[in-house]
């Protein structure tokens, strides 16, 4: 430790860490434009400087180590008036459009220009422009505004794992660009809006569409992946406008995947915003109260095994805890959730939850992906896993599709299930490595559990990480990657059949979908079809009713992410026109049907979901061990050879919502061409 | 607005391959650095592409394609090379013409009269200004800072060879044999001794024991 004294305040700092961090440790704020915390340090700026006792001029506290002893000054004349100079520096180029900067308000080179700034300019020379860079559909760029404090080029190479920004040219003509006019092929460009201290890179979809000032700013959770990155979901006058990551250091830290941060336009459209009715097999709008009239009418008398009930991926814990009771009311076991058809084993939380914790990742020392790419699945994950394996030790074994760009190297062991079965036998070359590990840990892709095999697969991955030292008291290493952030909870509700039961059957003649996506070809003809929910495709053409629902940002909800995490969203928005609170519909649903559900209010519906299952009580999650090593049900030798397939359709339109923006549409014809590329490699 | 030049504003050759000669030269260049730390033949290896175009088109420039085979031969990232390759002007991202005309125009060789150079430059080589070749496609003008030769100041770098002691008349003539196919040779023009004094050596004279 080192004794540093800022500004008089005497601090004690671990040896090694800046002097911007003693600094901060005093509570005193340091300006900085380059600096960012989960970046490597650049020192280009040079706005951090404060004056250190004995040095004979200003330094970039930045990139300066603390030593025991030292006596920084923050605020001195001879720092006020270099960071003045070094300002005056940045604005002789800076073009003086904030008025039409989609930055204003939020921006780090005006904020601070009030502070160190001259109120006018000695420059008369020529000023610089520079030609606009395209980056993607996502990105807009204004690069006269660049300061060039490479925190985009650093995100990229550093967190993104796309070395594909670069400062090219020199001197006064050194750019920001990608030098070949192209897209940045990442799933996290967004955060390089976040990171840009100016208004260089913006929000394309953002653009001139509103001032901080103006938003009502609301934190939620997004669901679109199973990450469960907190969110902001910024809102004026009952519309999204923009949804920004929130910092969280054990989820996402505080970056944000493409899908869940420029999806929301697929919010308004394409959406059920009123009750619709079959009448002589055509949808007609109606009232709630014929809606759930005719619900009744169908559904009392009918014996409860005659009902069926789906949920679908983006599903609330409230939502869920709802129908579960009203069907359990009706009589009806016949639930199930996974849409997908994976072959989940619900009987134990450990198996079907993300047990090592996405903070946990930087904990392990070796990593077996088994039929997951978490590039697409989980991008904000994956460049968890990235980090882990810059900090060095930490071998990837991964079984699935050859050549696939996870952003970090990784070593491919095979296709799939025939590795697998090696893996189990303990005779692979990865067994070594895994042998080695002290902690090692396995993700499971939720999409391999999707084959006639699935259950299988599930036992085998199982195996693997038991005969591996995964599974220790203090240490659970076996993990499975969820795609949604809505599919842990109504596994943790039991929203499941019975031992080998199914929703839907032949004699199913009632079906409740929640927001459940499924091919209707499975559906009895003749079974009369209940669709609530947010989005309507293929399953709500198919109903008889239409009940339609909020969307993540619509309510006040429970969400789990792939790691078991509890977290809550907020209502943001009302839902539009006649939507409403989905656990809302079926409590009301459950009067007219003449078994009311027991709960008026959010808190009894959250009581009751704490007793359903006690996880509800708390929030977050408990880094646990694994006690209990017996595996899931299932025959580990009865692998089929087949290779793990890719996650099926695009990563940008990937459910409901995102099929449902313009955005997204645009996302999956700039890049799909890229994406099948990559698969061919 | 400056001029910059980016990739996209010049026509690119569709492929680029190393040849043989480039093969066996990257060969001995990544000797030089030890394991895992190829990524340091940068410069010599985008030196062997501007040289290998010269060969097989006669431009010693580096296109996009020769950037991108010496990022997969380093095994860097493309970008890294673009860097590199757009930070040094000595690597000419734009094709030139046959002959690369480089005037130092540092303070040393200006006080000498690099202006003189420049302007025969325009007059003999029929190029408009820095950064323009000549409409015969024989000569490009650039000017370019310190050569490192001030003390033979002024400067005219044609290729990869100095030619000293310039001055108007001279640089003309350099010009017109280039013209011809001659290729005189490279050093001072007015005789000197590497970068001894004009006229010979003024100092230490009396050697000892003579």
């Amino acid at each position: 430790m080192a004794k540093v004294t800022v500004d008089g305040i005497e601090v004690e700092v671990p040896n090694g860490v800046s002097v911007l961090q003693a600094c901060e440790a005093a509570g005193k704020e340091i300006p900085r434009f380059c600096y960012h915390e989960r970046l490597s340090v650049a020192g280009n700026c040079r706005m951090c400087l404060v004056e250190v006792e004995k040095a004979p001029k200003p330094i970039a506290s930045c990139a300066y180590p603390v030593a025991d002893g030292m006596k920084v000054f923050t605020d001195s004349e001879m720092v006020r008036k270099g960071r003045r100079g070094v300002m005056e520096f940045l604005l002789i180029n800076h073009p003086l459009d904030c008025p039409i900067c989609d930055q204003g308000g939020e921006c780090d080179l005006q904020d601070q220009a009030v502070a160190y700034g001259l109120d006018k300019s000695r420059y008369l020379e020529e000023k610089r422009a520079v030609k606009d860079k395209y980056m993607g559909p996502l990105v807009k760029t204004i690069m006269t505004r660049c300061i060039q404090c490479t925190r985009c080029v650093r995100f990229a190479t550093e967190v993104a794992g796309v070395p594909e920004l670069g400062a090219t040219n020199r001197g006064e003509n050194m750019e920001i660009g990608t030098y070949v006019e192209k897209a940045l092929t990442t799933e996290l460009s967004g955060n390089l809006i976040d990171i840009c201290p100016v208004g260089a890179l913006t929000s394309r979809p953002y653009a001139f569409v509103s001032r901080p000032w103006e938003l009502r700013k609301t934190d939620s959770i997004d669901v679109l992946d199973a990450t469960g990155t907190n969110i902001r979901i910024d809102t004026r006058a009952g519309e999204v406008l923009r949804i920004l990551p929130r910092t969280n250091d054990d989820v996402n830290e505080e970056w944000m995947a493409d899908r869940g941060r420029f999806s929301f336009d697929g919010l308004k459209r394409r959406r059920l915003d009123r009750p619709w009715i079959k009448v002589d097999g055509k949808l007609r709008p109606t009232s709630w109260s014929e809606a759930l009239g005719a619900v009744a009418a169908r559904l009392k008398g009918l014996p409860g095994e005659r009902i069926g009930a789906v949920v679908g991926d983006l599903v609330d814990a409230e939502a869920i805890v709802a129908l579960k009771d009203l069907m359990g009311a009706l009589g009806s076991r016949n639930l199930e959730c996974r849409v997908d058809g994976a072959a989940i084993d619900a009987s134990r939380r450990d198996f079907y939850t993300f047990n090592t914790g996405i903070a946990g990742i930087e904990e392990a020392d070796a990593l077996l992906i088994v039929g997951a790419n978490p590039r697409l699945e989980a991008p904000v994950l994956n460049a968890r896993i990235r980090k882990r394996v810059i900090a060095g030790g930490f071998p990837v074994g991964f079984l699935g599709p050859r050549g696939l760009a996870l952003t970090y190297g990784h070593d491919w062991l095979g296709e799939g299930g025939a590795t697998l079965r090696a893996l189990v036998g303990g005779e692979h070359r990865f067994n070594e490595v895994l042998r080695a590990a002290k902690r090692p840990m396995l993700i499971l892709g939720r999409g391999a559990l999707r084959r006639p095999d699935g259950a299988a697969i599930l036992a085998a991955a199982w195996k693997v990480a038991a005969e591996h030292n995964m599974l220790q008291p203090d240490w659970h290493g076996f993990n499975l990657l969820h795609q949604f952030g809505g599919q842990v909870a109504p596994l943790d509700l039991g929203f499941l059949p019975p031992e080998g039961g199914a929703a839907i059957s032949p004699s199913i003649e009632a079906l409740w979908l929640l927001g459940a996506e499924i091919d209707t070809a499975a559906i009895p003809a003749g079974a009369f079809v209940i669709y609530q929910g947010h989005h309507g495709e293929a399953a709500a053409a198919r109903a008889d009713v239409i009940l339609p629902g909020a969307a993540y940002t619509e309510k006040d909800a429970t969400w789990v992410n792939t790691e078991g995490r509890v977290q809550h969203g907020r209502l943001a928005v009302y839902p539009p026109g006649e939507a409403r609170e989905d656990w809302k519909i079926i409590r009301a649903a459950s009067e007219v049907l003449g078994h009311r559900l027991p709960y008026d209010t959010l808190e009894a519906v959250r009581a009751r979901l704490a007793e359903a299952n006690p996880v509800f009580a708390g929030r977050g999650f408990a880094p646990h061990g694994c006690t209990e090593r017996t595996g899931p049900a299932g025959d580990a030798a009865a692998v089929a050879d087949a290779g793990f397939a890719p996650v099926p359709g695009s990563y940008w339109q990937a459910e409901a919502i995102s099929r449902a923006s313009e955005t997204m549409a645009e996302c999956a014809r700039v890049y799909g061409a890229a994406q099948i590329r990559l698969a061919a490699e | 607005m400056v001029e910059v030049s980016t990739a996209n504003e010049v026509a690119q050759p569709a492929s680029f391959e190393f040849d043989a000669e480039s093969n066996a030269a990257i060969e001995t260049i990544l000797k030089r650095y030890p394991p895992g730390r190829q990524a340091s033949a940068v410069i010599p290896l985008l030196y062997v592409v501007q040289r290998q175009m010269k060969r097989q088109t006669d431009s010693a420039w580096v296109p996009l394609k020769g950037m991108d085979a010496v990022a997969a031969r380093l095994g860097m990232a493309p970008i890294r090379v673009y860097e590199v390759a757009s930070f040094y002007f000595m690597f000419n991202t734009k094709p030139v013409g046959r002959f690369h005309l480089q005037v130092c125009g540092t303070t040393p060789c200006w006080l000498r009269g690099s202006d003189e150079v420049f302007h025969a430059c325009k007059d003999a080589a029929h190029v408009a200004g820095y950064g323009q070749t000549s409409e015969d496609g024989m000569f490009t003008l650039s000017e370019v800072e310190c050569l490192g030769g001030c003390v033979n100041a002024p400067i005219l770098q044609v290729d990869d060879d100095y030619y000293e002691d310039m001055d108007y008349e001279r640089t003309v003539q350099l010009i017109e044999a280039l013209r011809r196919g001659e290729r005189p040779p490279p050093g001072s023009t007015i005789g000197r001794q590497t970068s001894a004094p004009e006229g010979g050596p003024q100092t230490l004279l009396d050697v000892p024991g003579e």
